[in-house]
């Protein structure tokens, strides 16, 4: 919170590293953080992209996004080749053939992510490779028309896991990938959304600055897949963080810290209602929601308090 | 240099270690295991100053490579079977972004059922993918042919990454003798590896955009003319590799061709037992000869049209079967490269030596009878099995 204090926009570099004239849809949550990230990274920076919609909107042959090197080669794989780059930079440097020492980020959807490269992602980390990995996660595969994955949260209706007759939609709860990080032992885990800016430049500048890997969980609001207005992006996302839903905190060597607590979260419903992916759901379902969130939030703030 | 004892494996180590390749990303199969131990072991004692990056998957070793050659590090790697299957994703990213990666393969049989044991099926389901590819038949050549693999794949006319094959356990680990090469040498040979677009912060690139229709066929056409065009530069580095070590490669070779009527065509390891079986023929006077296809990609059209231009019967052996298609997917090369010759052998197409099956002598020179005897009959269309219990 302390951030916001000094709420003042000339502090922002003004260089854009992700190039505007990108062709993601009107109020994309994942394009905004993109920008946010590449824009705290700077020019020193190698970036491995999964595949996925921020991948296809930004380099269609022959014009390109982005203005730091970047590589894309497949869906599941972001942070295998994340982890060569570091290597070849590690020893090139040693053999003295080459004399810089970039960061080196990967990112991916959360499909990417959660589903068919965790393990890629979790043997990178168990190797220790020195790379932020940064997931945006906007809770469906979008790129390919909105089907589930394992991020997508309980009740929402997706194309392959649509509301129906006899089906609430997705039945299954969010798998929690930052848990799965601070299960790896890596030194920094964080969570952020680009509505909350200025949190989300620290954490990147933080996750950046640690030796060793790091994991920046971003949601990342999709007006096309949660089915709402392009001008409440920044609105959904705060709405995620203040009914609790979407928690921002960091854990830093395994000891958990919210970035920001609210006395008394607002009601789930409040975030669920302005997206037609949970129209359908019955009160029942919404109380189940709220039980959840709640419980999840206790245990969170638990972990931050020990 | 003097003479030594090796293991094929081990000498492909070495040649990786003269190399001074700077990483190796791998995971261990069945019978390429002893490559990447021994490139461990030398990183672990120093002998080798690389990154070793013990990667959780096949999958994600090749994509470790390609991060690493596009970084502008030498890469090395190793598979077999299976593990070559599930990178087969990846094997096509490396070419098709020009990576020149070396990666050597201990060829093995795919699952089901499983076998650890050699034949060629896992070669022939990356045959497509515009990787250099080369077979050795022993364990010199496997040496030679991985040094000669690094300078291929870096020259800035080729950068293709090049698969050098070696037979599963026939010769990733039998020890046999064979001649390494002073470091100074090497170094003559192999120029530092330069890629011209490496991911550098001062000169961005935007590596594997995506392709509209518009575009995608160009793209292809331009990497097929690349592709084709690397075998000048295969041949020019043979030749100087030659004159260094004593020892010269070329795409196809001949033993005993010039007066034969029968010819005998492989790859690999088998290469060897093909010999001795037509030394034996001959010594009773029958006019064999043996053809060795060494480079398996890009295929080379116009040796073997020459190599078999005065043969009346071809007999080709494939170590592959291609599933309710023709006999073998070596012997389809071959008859497809021969189909338009005026003058041209009857083709003949055994499969053989699957799942680690060997293949003795006897039954080399049984399939030249048969051979002979098919294409007299002018049955040389159907695909015989041979070795089949
Ligand atoms: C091996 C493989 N399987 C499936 C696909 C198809 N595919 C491309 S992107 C994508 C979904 C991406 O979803 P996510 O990672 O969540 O990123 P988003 O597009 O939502 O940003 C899928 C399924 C693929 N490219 N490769």
């Amino acid at each position: 919170m302390e951030t916001y204090a000094i709420y003042v926009p000339r502090l922002l570099p003004q260089k854009d590293f992700f190039a505007p004239g990108h062709r993601a849809c009107i109020g994309c949550g994942e394009a905004l953080a993109v920008r946010l990230v590449t824009k705290t990274l700077g020019r020193n920076v190698i970036i491995s992209n999964a595949t996925g919609c921020m991948e296809i909107v930004s380099s269609p042959y022959p014009t390109t996004s982005w203005r730091v090197p970047w590589i894309h080669t497949l869906f599941e794989n972001a942070s295998a080749v994340a982890s060569g780059v570091e290597a070849a930079l590690k020893i090139l440097n040693a053999k003295g053939k080459r004399g810089d020492s970039p960061k080196v980020v990967a990112m991916g959807g959360d499909g990417a992510t959660s589903d068919i490269g965790l393990q890629a992602l979790s043997g990178a980390w168990e190797r220790g490779h020195n790379f932020l990995y940064v997931c945006y996660d906007n809770e469906a595969y979008m790129n390919t028309g909105i089907q589930r994955s394992s991020a997508t949260p309980y009740g929402a209706s997706t194309t392959t896991s649509p509301a129906g007759k006899v089906s609430i939609g997705q039945t299954r709860w969010k798998k929690n990938l930052p848990a799965i990080a601070v299960a790896h032992n890596i030194p920094y885990v964080a969570t952020a959304c680009p509505s909350y800016p200025f949190d989300l430049i620290e954490k990147v500048k933080k996750a950046v600055a640690i030796p060793g890997p790091a994991y920046l969980h971003v949601l990342s609001v999709c007006p096309t897949g949660w089915r709402h207005a392009t001008d409440l992006t920044i609105r959904i996302g705060r709405l995620a963080v203040e009914t609790g839903v979407f928690p921002l905190y960091e854990v830093e060597n395994g000891s958990y810290k919210l970035s920001m607590d609210f006395p008394k979260l607002r009601p789930v419903r409040d975030y669920l209602s302005p997206q037609g992916r949970f129209r359908h759901l019955h009160e029942e379902e919404i109380d189940r929601i709220q039980e959840r969130v709640t419980a999840e939030y206790e245990k969170l703030k638990k972990k931050a308090e020990a | 240099m003097e003479m030594i004892g090796m293991e094929g494996s081990h000498a492909v180590a070495e040649a990786v270690k003269l190399a001074d390749a700077d990483v190796v990303a791998a995971y261990p199969i069945t019978p390429q295991t002893h490559i990447v131990e021994r490139l461990a072991e030398m990183v672990a004692d120093g002998e080798l100053n690389a990154e070793y990056i013990p990667v959780e998957s096949e999958h994600s070793a090749m994509s470790a490579c390609l991060g690493s050659s596009a970084t502008g590090a030498r890469t090395f790697t190793a598979t077999a079977g299976q593990g070559l299957e599930l990178m087969h994703e990846v094997v096509y990213v490396a070419s098709s972004m020009r990576l020149p990666i070396v990666m050597a393969v201990a060829n093995r049989a795919l699952s089901a059922p499983l076998s650890v044991w050699g034949d060629h099926s896992d070669v022939m389901a990356v045959r497509d993918t515009s990787w250099i590819q080369v077979f050795a038949e022993n364990g010199q050549q496997a040496f030679d042919l991985t040094l000669c693999a690094f300078r291929i794949g870096e020259d800035p006319k080729v950068l293709f990454p090049v698969m050098v094959h070696l037979d599963g356990f026939h010769l990733s680990h039998v020890v046999e003798p064979l001649v390494l090469l002073e470091k100074s040498q090497v170094d003559k040979f192999l120029p530092p590896y330069k890629h011209p677009y490496s991911l550098d912060c001062d000169r961005p690139v935007t590596m594997g955009a995506f392709a509209m229709p518009a575009v995608y066929a160009e793209v292809k056409k331009a990497q097929h003319d690349a592709f084709l065009a690397t075998k000048q530069v295969i041949l020019k580095a043979w030749k100087e590799y030659g004159k260094l070590s004593g020892r010269h490669y070329s795409p196809v070779e001949h033993y005993h061709t010039d007066d034969a009527k029968v010819l005998l065509l492989t790859m690999g390891s088998f290469s060897e037992t093909a010999m001795v079986a037509v030394d034996e023929l001959r010594k009773k006077g029958e006019k064999v000869g043996l053809i060795r296809l060494r480079l398996w990609r890009p295929f080379p059209f116009e040796e073997l049209r020459q190599a078999v231009a005065n043969a009346e019967v071809l007999i080709v052996l494939d170590r592959c079967i291609s599933f309710g298609g023709p006999p073998g997917p070596v012997c389809s090369e071959v008859r497809a490269a021969l189909y338009a010759e005026q003058k041209r052998p009857k083709v003949v197409g055994f499969i053989g030596g699957l799942g680690g099956r060997e293949i003795a002598v006897a039954e080399f020179k049984q399939m030249v009878s048969r051979g002979r005897e098919a294409a007299d009959k002018g049955a040389e269309a159907v695909p015989q099995i041979t070795g089949i219990r």
